[in-house]
C-alpha cells in the first residue's frame, strides 16, 4: 500500500506503508542519539589504542594488540599484592622471627598479630567455628576456657598447624574413642547404663541402679582417656564430662549416640596452606578469645 | 510440512503421513530407551517423550476425523483466515507458565533470606530450584509469550495464515515438553551446569529440531505474504529465532556418555567453555529478552495507541547496529578472569557502544505515542508497555555501565548483577508481555473489551511496586556486598569475612522476596481478568472503552 500520506497529528510525512493499520513516520533520526553514538564509538577506538585489545597474526604467530599504555591485568595484580606485602614485610618478618611467647609480650606486635589473626579466621575458621568463634554442634566454642585438646599458645599452635583427626598430616592429633556399640564392644543395656552414669556424673540424673552397673562399666572402658571422675584428659583429647559443655549435644540420646557410635571429628591441618607466620597470628588471636592458658 | 497449502486442514496429506511415521519411530526409540537405560531420570524422560508421540498421533488421528465436521476459520475483516487456535493456546501457557515461575522465584528468594524453607529435601534445594526459576520465567512465560506473539504478529502484518497446518501446533506442543522435560531434569538433579543452557543433550536435541520447524514456519509465512514489504516487527523476531538457534547449537555442543545416560560431556574446555558460554549467555539477553520482545513492541504499542511507529530509519539503523554489536558483548561476563585482556576490552567496548542501538528500541517506542500521550491516563495497558520501554531505557544503559571494568570490579558476583537483571526481566519483559496479553485477549476470544480495565491498573501498581522493592534492595544489598568484600585496613588485610557480608544482606533479602509476592500478586490478579474475559464478562461499572481493534481482528461479537 504505497500510497504517500500524511500523518494529522504531527504532520509529519509517513513512508506510505502500511501492515495492518500500522505506519511508520519519516522522521529523522534524533540529533542527540546520532552524536552519542559516534562518541561511544570513538571512544572505544580510543580504549583500543590505549588498551590490549584486537587479535593479530604478527611474525608468524597469533597474539594481540599490547595497547601503548602496556596494561596487564595479571602484572596489575602483581603489582597491587607486591604493594601490600612490602607494606606487611617488617611486621610479617618479625613475627616470623619472634617466639609465639615473646610476641605475646610486645604489644606493638602483639596488636598487629591480633589484627592478622582475626581476618585470618573470618576466612578460614569462621565457616565452621563461627564468625564470633562461638562454635556450633560439632565445633568447639573457642570463646571459653573448656579446651579439648589444651588451651596453651603451644597447644593451640599444634592444633592449627596439625589438625585434628587429618590423616593427610602424620603429626596430627590423632586419638580415637571406639564406636562401643557398633564394634560390639558393649551391648545396647550396657551403653545404656553407661549413658545413665554419664547422666549422673554431669549432673543431669540420679544415680540409679542402671547408672551403678554404668559406673562399673566406665571404670573399664572409659577412665582410660576420661579419667576415675570422668573430668577428662587433654593429652589425650578426651573432654571433661562432668562440666554442663558438650560438643556433641547433652541430652541423654545425644550422649547415648555419641557412646554407641563415636564422634570422630575431623579439623584440617593448617600448615602448609597458612605460613608459620599466620599461624601464629592465628593462635595468638585465638589465644586472646577468652580462654587461653 | 511446512509447504503444505492452507487449505484441507486436518487431511492425511503427504505431511501429516511423514510426521505421523516419525512419530511411531519416536515412539519406538522412547521405549527402547526406557527399557535399557539403568538411569531412571533416563527412564522417566523416556516415558514423557513416548507420551508425547503417542499423543501426538492420537492428535492427528482426531484432527482428521474433526475436519470432516469442522467449518473453516472465521474471516477477519480483511479476509484472510487466520490460524488463531494455537496463539489462544500460547497465551494460556504463557500465564501458567509465568505464574510457575515468579512462585518459584518468591520461594528461592525466600530460602536465600531463610535457608530452613530448603526443607533438606534434595528436589526443594535452592541449587535445583534456581535453574527451574531461570528456565521457568526466560523459555517458558517469555518464550511462549514470544512464539504466540510472533505468530499472531506475522500474520497480520503479512496479511496472510500462519504457514504449515500442524507445523504450528507441533512448535507448541513441542515446545512445552522441551519446559517439561527441562524443569523436572532440574529437579532430578539433571545438568550440564550451563547457565541459562541447563538442559542435557536429548533436550537440546529435541529443542533444536523444535526451533527449526518455528523457524520453517516464520520464514514462509513471510515467504507467502500479501505486502510489499516486511514490517519491523518480523525482522526483529527473524533475528530472535535465527540467532537463538545458532547460539544454542554452538554452546551446548557435546558428546553423550552414551544413548541410556542424561549425561554428556561438553566439546570445548577451559577459558574457552566459559567464553563460549557467555557468547551464549548474553546473547540470550540479546537476542532473546531483547530482540524478541522488541519485535512485541513494534506491533503491540503502535497497535494500542493506534499511532505510527516514530521515525522507520530509526528502526533500520538501530536494528542492524543491535544485530552487529550485541554478537560481541559477552566477555563483559568474564572480567577480571582467565580470559584473555584484548577479550576483556572487546567485549567491554562493544557494550558500550551497545548503547544508544538499545536506546533506538526505547525512542521509537516511546515516541511512537506523540499525540496520543493522554491514553497514559486513561489506558492502563498502554501505561504498563510505556513503563516496560522505560525499565528497558534503564537496563539498557545500567548494562553498559557494568560492562566497564572499573564498575565492574565492584558489582561483579554481587547482588547489583541480581537487580539488573530483574530490572529488565520484571519491568521490560514482564511489562511488555503482560501488556501483549492484555491486548491479545479480546482480539483472540473475539471480545469488546477486557473483563476490568480497574483491575489492569491494579496489576500495574502493585507489579511496578514489587519492581521497586526489588531492584532497590538489590542495589544497596549488592553495592553494601561489593563494598565490603573489598574493605581492607591498612595493613592489607580484609576487613569482613564472608559469612559477615551474607549476614548484612539479610534484611534485603527479605525486602527483594517482598517485590517477588507482590509481582507475583498482581500476575494473578491477570489471570483473573484473563479468565473473566475469556469468559465473556464486563465487570459491573467498567467504562466501555471497546479495545482498540483494526482490520487484522475479527470483529469482536457481544458477549454471550
Amino acid at each position: 500500500m504505497s500510497t504517500p500520506h500524511k500523518d494529522e497529528v504531527t504532520g509529519v510525512e509517513t513512508t506510505g506503508h502500511e501492515w495492518d493499520d500500522i505506519r511508520e513516520l519519516n522522521n529523522p533520526l534524533p540529533k542527540w542519539w546520532v552524536y552519542t553514538f559516534y562518541a561511544t564509538i570513538v571512544w572505544s577506538v580510543a580504549y583500543f589504542i590505549f588498551m590490549p585489545s584486537w587479535p593479530v597474526f604478527w611474525n608468524g604467530e597469533w597474539t594481540a594488540l599490547e595497547g601503548v599504555l602496556g596494561y596487564s591485568q595479571r602484572g596489575a595484580v602483581t603489582e597491587e599484592l607486591a604493594a601490600i606485602d612490602e607494606g606487611r614485610a617488617e611486621y610479617m618478618q618479625s613475627i616470623a622471627a619472634t617466639d609465639i611467647s615473646k610476641i605475646q609480650a610486645n604489644p606493638e606486635l602483639m596488636e598487629l598479630a591480633v589484627a592478622g589473626g582475626k581476618a585470618l579466621f573470618g576466612d578460614n575458621c569462621a565457616p565452621c567455628h563461627g564468625s564470633g568463634a562461638q562454635g556450633f554442634k560439632g565445633y568447639p566454642n573457642l570463646n571459653d576456657d573448656n579446651w579439648i585438646w589444651g588451651g596453651t599458645l603451644e597447644a593451640i599452635q599444634t592444633t592449627i598447624t596439625h589438625g585434628i583427626r587429618w590423616e593427610l598430616d602424620d603429626d596430627t592429633r590423632f586419638n580415637m574413642m571406639p564406636r562401643f556399640l557398633t564394634d560390639g564392644i558393649l551391648n545396647r543395656e550396657e551403653v545404656s547404663n553407661v549413658t545413665d552414669y554419664v547422666m549422673a556424673i554431669s549432673g543431669q540424673g540420679e544415680m540409679t541402679a542402671g547408672a551403678e552397673a554404668g559406673a562399673e562399666i566406665f571404670g573399664q572402658q572409659c577412665v582410660a582417656c576420661h579419667g576415675e571422675t570422668g573430668a577428662g584428659n587433654q593429652e589425650l583429647g578426651a573432654p571433661n564430662l562432668t562440666d554442663a559443655i558438650w560438643l556433641y549435644g547433652g541430652n541423654r540420646s545425644d550422649i547415648y549416640e555419641s557412646i554407641a557410635k563415636a564422634r570422630a571429628g575431623v579439623m584440617p591441618a593448617w600448615g602448609g596452606r597458612l605460613s608459620d607466620a599466620e599461624i601464629k597470628e592465628l593462635t595468638l588471636y585465638v589465644h586472646t578469645l577468652g580462654g587461653g592458658q | 510440512m511446512a509447504a503444505s497449502k492452507e487449505a484441507g486442514a486436518g487431511t492425511f496429506g503427504a505431511a501429516t503421513l511423514g510426521v505421523g511415521a516419525a512419530f511411531v519411530l519416536g515412539a519406538f526409540l522412547s521405549i527402547y530407551i526406557a527399557a535399557k537405560t539403568h538411569e531412571a531420570a533416563m527412564a522417566t524422560h523416556a516415558t514423557f517423550f513416548l507420551l508425547f508421540f503417542v499423543f501426538g498421533l492420537f492428535a492427528l488421528g482426531k484432527r482428521h476425523f474433526d475436519a470432516l465436521e469442522r467449518g473453516p476459520d472465521p474471516q477477519a475483516q480483511d479476509g484472510v483466515q487466520y490460524s488463531d487456535g494455537v496463539i489462544r493456546a500460547g497465551v494460556i501457557a504463557t500465564l501458567f507458565w509465568g505464574i510457575a515461575g515468579f512462585a518459584v522465584g518468591v520461594l528461592i528468594a525466600f530460602q536465600l533470606a531463610f535457608p530452613v524453607l530448603n526443607f533438606d529435601v534434595s528436589w526443594l534445594s535452592f541449587g535445583r530450584l534456581r535453574p527451574l526459576h531461570t528456565s521457568a520465567v526466560i523459555f517458558a512465560f517469555g518464550g511462549n509469550a514470544l512464539i504466540a506473539t510472533s505468530f499472531y504478529a506475522v500474520q497480520r502484518t503479512c496479511k496472510t495464515r500462519l504457514a504449515g497446518d500442524i507445523a504450528p501446533w507441533f512448535v507448541f506442543w513441542g515446545y512445552q515438553l522441551f519446559i517439561v522435560l527441562a524443569a523436572t531434569g532440574y529437579l532430578m538433579g539433571v545438568t550440564q551446569s550451563k547457565e541459562y543452557a541447563e538442559p542435557e543433550w536429548y533436550v537440546d536435541l529435541w529443542l533444536t529440531i523444535v526451533w527449526v520447524v518455528y523457524l520453517l514456519v516464520f520464514l514462509v509465512t513471510l515467504a507467502k505474504r500479501r505486502e510489499p514489504h516486511i514490517y519491523v516487527a518480523n525482522w526483529f523476531y527473524l533475528a530472535f529465532i535465527v540467532t537463538i538457534a545458532m547460539l544454542h547449537i554452538g554452546n551446548n555442543l557435546s558428546i553423550p556418555v552414551s544413548l541410556l545416560s542424561v549425561k554428556s560431556y561438553t566439546f570445548f574446555g577451559g577459558v574457552q567453555d566459559a567464553l563460549i558460554q557467555w557468547w551464549y549467555g548474553h546473547n540470550a539477553v540479546g537476542f532473546f529478552l531483547t530482540a524478541g520482545f522488541l519485535g512485541m513492541m513494534y506491533y503491540f504499542v503502535p497497535k494500542r495507541a493506534e499511532r505510527p511507529v516514530y521515525s522507520y530509519r530509526l528502526s533500520i539503523i538501530h536494528f542492524w547496529a543491535l544485530i552487529f554489536l550485541y554478537i560481541w558483548a559477552g566477555p563483559h561476563h568474564l572480567h577480571f578472569t582467565a580470559l584473555p585482556d584484548w577479550a576483556q576490552t572487546l567485549g567491554m567496548t562493544f557494550s558500550i557502544m551497545l548503547w544508544m542501538p538499545s536506546w533506538g528500541g526505547m525512542i521509537n517506542g516511546l515516541m511512537t505515542l506523540s499525540g496520543a500521550w493522554d491514553k497514559l491516563r486513561t489506558d492502563p495497558v498502554i501505561r504498563m508497555l510505556v513503563v516496560s520501554i522505560a525499565f528497558y531505557g534503564m537496563s539498557t544503559f545500567e548494562g553498559p555501565v557494568m560492562s566497564i571494568k572499573a564498575v565492574n570490579s565492584l558489582s561483579h558476583y554481587t547482588d547489583w548483577t541480581i537487580g539488573h537483571v530483574h530490572s529488565g526481566a520484571l519491568g521490560w519483559v514482564g511489562f511488555v508481555s503482560f501488556g501483549a496479553i492484555y491486548c491479545l485477549v479480546p482480539w483472540l476470544w473475539r471480545r469488546k473489551e477486557l473483563y476490568s480495565l480497574a483491575l489492569v491498573s491494579w496489576h500495574f501498581w502493585v507489579a511496578t511496586l514489587g519492581i521497586v522493592l526489588y531492584i532497590t534492595s538489590m542495589w544497596v544489598s549488592g553495592i553494601m556486598q561489593g563494598l565490603m568484600w573489598r574493605a581492607y585496613n591498612d595493613l592489607g588485610l580484609l576487613e569482613y569475612s564472608f559469612v559477615e557480608t551474607v549476614e548484612a544482606m539479610h534484611p534485603f533479602y527479605i525486602i527483594r522476596g517482598l517485590g517477588g509476592v507482590l509481582f507475583l500478586l498482581g500476575a494473578l490478579i491477570m489471570v483473573y481478568n484473563v479468565y473473566r474475559t475469556i469468559r465473556g464478562d464486563v465487570r459491573q461499572g467498567e467504562k466501555l472503552d471497546a479495545a482498540p481493534a483494526g482490520s487484522g481482528q475479527i470483529i469482536a461479537t457481544p458477549a454471550e
